[in-house]
């Protein structure tokens, strides 16, 4: 009898284990074709010379040589680094601003949520189009309405100055998803600490320091890193609103890379730029994740 | 007691204001597209900004589409959402059943493999792709814009799918096996169909996601007949930069379906992200 159920079990088993990579094989096939073996074959592509024509030519590490004289990977890097760095501290601090206030119960909160959202879903070429007009420098409404306000009005996407910042407003402005990750996360914190906090007599500002924020750290943690990968991959709305100009104040990494595979045809040159694009995300996230110990509250252990 | 009351009413009116300003400044820029789109050449550059347009032109919408066949690219774009959609919802759903509701050794190697794929960014495996493409023979067909949906390559949907199918109870399907169901009966006629809900969130998103594409369909497609509505509006902006309310009449006709889409499915948008972005 016991013999009899041993082998069932491992009939169950056996049929479990069928199953489960029956049902999981189009991804295994996906995963094979479309990352594992590109991901490989883009390292090695970047070891050597070659174009559409022809096939790739092994030349050691001169790609990676070619690199460090390169002005223009020099300027996408600087580029990309001022981008994302000013629109993660500017951007997170909007975002968390805003799913705060969104979290207050008043009346019309869901439209208000509508609305902040909103421009998130919103096809990127198009949103490229519209802003070069919203933030054309005599016609366009920002400047309008500055000059109404009586404050200097630039020439945005003109001003090699102020080129990149207006992709930073162009980014929070589409952000809605992250709010409402943020949202989330705020919805998460239990009411009772903020109630028993108020028996102490804390003010909302105290309140926001040691509750809501330690308990929103996880939360934040995972937006950075969200705009962190998207904000190093910043394309579409660069190449339809400046192409990389006035001066290449704009040409970011992924608008460098981009012309250098599909205008300029040099694969090998192309996915060693992948490559470093890959090493800087993948250091950057795990720089973010090792130093979370210190500035994250994941729940006291039981 | 009463000043309690006092300084919520005050705190209340506080996050009010905050939150309409916040509210309009977002709004303006879309208010703004489509008060352009309505107007008439000599009134759009002006100083100050003319916001009703006198005389409201609604030629300006037939007029574009002109210039750029907006029903061909429509029907292009279309035909390539419902074909990611089919192939998400299929694959993604097969996945996520196997890896939520069949025990077997190996199954965390697969997630591993799912959130590496969900941090790689695109441009590292973009050159490889490619040439694959280019060696079957697909650069300038649909073919890479939705062969991949059916091989569950946009991993995230799994995760989302794999969440909510962790809260389908057990006992259903240890019931339908006593009944001599096989396991694929038993995703197919019992989980499902019970995760209407779900799987609607991740056609929507991923309808989103392929309706505003632009980096893919640039890279595979150069004939203009074959454009997506991205591609062709991306054309149209370099050839007629200079009339804008022809050029903010197309951004609102590409706008105004997303917008429509939105507000209807509000919800399901907002429970897709927080369950993704949270639980995943």
């Amino acid at each position: 009898m016991k013999l009899k159920k041993k082998s069932q079990s491992k009939r169950i088993e056996r049929a479990n284990l069928r199953n489960g990579l029956l049902f999981v094989s189009p991804f295994l096939i996906g995963f094979a074709v479309i990352y594992l073996y590109p991901f490989a074959a883009s390292l090695y592509y970047s070891f050597t010379t070659y174009s559409v024509i022809g096939e790739p030519k092994w030349v050691g590490f001169l790609n990676y040589k070619l690199l460090l004289d390169d002005s223009l990977f020099r300027i996408s890097l600087f580029n990309t680094f001022y981008y994302v760095g000013v629109f993660i501290s500017l951007g997170l601090a909007a975002d968390i601003i805003i799913a705060a206030l969104l979290n207050v119960s008043i009346k019309f909160r869901s439209t208000f949520r509508a609305i902040y959202f909103l421009p998130s879903v919103i096809t990127p070429v198009a949103m490229g189009i519209l802003w070069v007009w919203v933030l054309n420098p005599h016609y366009g409404i920002v400047n309008n309405v500055l000059e109404f306000l009586k404050m200097p009005a630039p020439n945005w996407l003109g001003d090699p100055k102020w080129s990149k910042f207006s992709f930073v407003i162009l980014g929070i402005w589409s952000s809605g998803r992250m709010i409402i990750i943020l949202l989330a996360g705020f919805q998460g914190i239990p009411k009772q600490l903020y109630e028993v906090a108020e028996l102490d007599g804390t003010t909302w500002v105290h309140n926001f320091i040691y509750i809501t924020l330690p308990l929103l750290s996880p939360v934040i943690l995972f937006v950075l890193i969200l705009d962190l990968i998207l904000g190093f991959q910043l394309f579409t709305q660069v190449y339809v609103m400046t192409d990389g100009g006035p001066a290449n104040t704009t040409l970011f990494y992924a608008l460098y890379l981009y012309r250098s595979a599909f205008s300029y045809f040099k694969f090998g040159y192309a996915s060693a730029l992948a490559w470093i694009l890959f090493v800087i995300v993948l250091l950057f996230t795990l720089a973010i994740f090792k130093t979370s110990a210190r500035w994250i509250y994941y729940g006291r252990e039981e | 007691m009463r000043s309690k009351r006092k300084s919520q009413i005050i705190r209340a009116g506080v996050v009010y204001i905050f939150l309409a300003v916040g509210a309009v400044t977002f709004l303006i820029p879309l208010a703004w597209m489509f008060v352009t789109s309505l107007k008439i050449p000599t009134q759009i550059f002006t100083f100050p900004p003319i916001w009703i347009p006198n005389p409201v032109r609604w030629e300006n919408y037939p007029e574009a589409l002109m210039f750029i066949p907006f029903a061909k690219y429509l029907f292009n774009t279309l035909y390539l959402c419902i074909m990611n959609v089919v192939g998400t919802i299929l694959s993604c759903s097969l996945v996520a059943y196997g890896l939520s509701r069949i025990r077997w050794p190996g199954r965390n190697i697969v997630f591993i493999a799912i959130i590496s794929i969900i941090i790689l960014p695109y441009q590292v495996i973009m050159i490889p792709l490619y040439i694959i493409y280019q060696h079957v023979g697909w650069l300038g067909t649909y073919k890479p814009l939705w062969v991949p949906a059916f091989l569950a390559a946009r991993a995230f949907y799994i995760f989302l799918l794999h969440q909510f199918f962790m809260n389908i109870p057990h006992s259903i399907s240890d019931a339908a096996k006593i009944d001599g169901c096989s396991e694929f009966s038993i995703y197919w006629r019992i989980v499902f169909p019970l995760s209407k809900a779900a799987l609607f969130t991740v056609g929507l998103l991923q309808f989103l996601e392929i309706w505003n594409d632009f980096l893919r369909p640039l890279i595979y497609i150069s004939e203009d007949s074959m454009f997506t509505l991205s591609l062709g509006l991306s054309g149209f902006q370099g050839a007629h930069h200079t009339a804008v309310n022809l050029l903010m009449a197309v951004s609102s006709m590409m706008t105004i379906p997303i917008i429509v889409i939105f507000f209807f499915t509000q919800r399901t948008f907002v429970e897709g992200i927080t369950l993704t972005g949270l639980k995943g």
